[in-house]
């Protein structure tokens, strides 16, 4: 992957300074973003450099003072947001008993009430709106997962073994042809688009980039490991139903098998993975550490409300009541 | 072969070291409230039309509300239940 197309000032001053040899002097500051869309693209860029990188930036930048200093800039606008947002939204528990933090979390993410793009796709989008849908679900799907290995080493005996063996699932139970990533790539190359990692990340809305840079947020901070486990809990526990709708929507539409597949293939891992997202993984951690609780929350929040806010961008861009 | 401490039974579910926490071996088998039984390792299940169906994964979730479209396998439906009716 190439570096994407720079959003802003901001984002145009990192990509050039990234197509330079690393140890280049180079004074970046945060603050001279635009706008969120220039915030959003210069962080999504500087994450990426911990996931595959970019073939026209020297893979040393990664560890840059520099670009750690801008990233740290940009996730404090991004945190503050994202508290500010959870602050009008946390849970009304009656108890913190931690024997009460499955079904808690569980009634909050299914209280929580939002716009169902995969209730549209069933029933009313066209296959232009499905492709677009596609694509902007790419810059995820093709990095399924991978943000939440990042929490993997900074967990405690139980939560990590369960995460693992949540992980393995994704990760195709040691089958790189099951790999969900993969799965995905096939469901692309199926449906007549590209499957090559990243390749619509210049098309990707703001709220799509923030979703993504959200889970890296999260993945990336140790002191953050309960609400990305808390996120990945959320993720699971609201995929199973709109999977099934997906896979009918495409269907419907005449989509071909391998990205039917791939939605199918969601409905019963992730049935599967909630149950343990939740279940093996935050409330051992939680029972062990109990201050992380409202992390857990949290993390649970963010996803409700970035994949909210990515529903209802596209919604609104397409003319649909959401 | 060292003899077990009279005082400390010899208990297959839990691991027990001095200061630190126990671990405790997972279960094979888990019922989740109002949701599916969980099925750890490779199994045949035979359905009550007595088809069977073979494990894909190394945990499953198998339907215990009946409602689900891809049972044995739980798809999430119970959640669409009211409460009462959930298993």
């Amino acid at each position: 992957m190439l570096l994407p197309k720079a959003r802003g000032t901001l984002s145009e001053q990192l990509f050039t300074a990234l197509r330079e040899e690393p140890g280049t002097a180079v004074v970046l500051d945060a603050a001279v973003a635009d706008d969120a869309e220039d915030r959003a693209i210069a962080l999504w860029a500087s994450y990426e450099l911990h996931y595959r990188g970019f073939e026209d930036v020297d893979d040393r930048w990664e560890w840059s003072p520099d670009v750690l200093r801008v990233r740290a800039g940009l996730e404090e606008v991004l945190e503050s947001e994202l508290r500010e947002r959870y602050d009008a939204h946390r849970p009304e528990r009656t108890s913190d008993r931690v024997e009460d933090l499955a079904k808690d979390l569980f009634d909050y993410i299914a209280a929580h009430d939002g716009p169902s793009m995969a209730r549209y796709v069933q029933t009313d989008a066209t296959e232009a709106q499905t492709m677009e849908l596609l694509r902007q679900k790419s810059v995820y799907h093709l990095k399924e997962a991978d943000p939440s290995a990042w929490v993997v080493p900074r967990l405690p005996t139980g939560p990590k073994a369960a995460l693992m063996e949540l992980q393995f699932d994704e990760y195709g139970d040691g089958n790189p042809a099951r790999l969900h990533q993969h799965l995905f790539e096939r469901g692309l190359e199926a449906a007549g688009l590209r499957s090559e990692y990243g390749a619509y990340v210049d098309e990707a809305t703001v709220p799509v980039l923030e979703s993504n840079n959200v889970q890296s947020f999260l993945g990336l901070h140790r002191r953050l490991r309960a609400a990305s486990l808390g996120h990945l809990a959320a993720f699971e526990a609201t995929s199973s139903i709109p999977s099934r709708r997906m896979a009918q929507g495409l269907e419907r539409l005449g989509f071909p098998d391998e990205i039917v597949e791939y939605y199918r293939e969601h409905v019963e891992a992730d049935a599967v993975h909630e149950q343990l997202a939740v279940r093996d993984i935050c409330v051992p951690l939680v029972e062990m550490e109990p201050t992380l609780a409202d992390d857990v929350f949290l993390g649970a929040f963010a996803c409700l409300d970035t994949e909210d806010r990515q529903a209802r961008d596209l919604l609104e861009r397409w003319g649909v009541d959401a | 072969m060292s003899a077990q401490p009279a005082d400390q039974p010899a208990d297959p579910t839990s691991d027990v070291t001095a200061g630190r926490p126990v671990v405790e071996e997972r279960p094979t088998i888990v019922m989740c409230p109002e949701g599916p039984m969980l099925l750890r390792g490779d199994a045949v299940i035979e359905d009550a039309e007595g088809n069977r169906h073979r494990t894909t994964r190394p945990v499953s979730a198998v339907c215990r509300c009946n409602k689900s479209a891809t049972k044995p396998w739980c798809d999430g439906t119970h959640k669409l239940l009211p409460k009462k009716l959930r298993p």
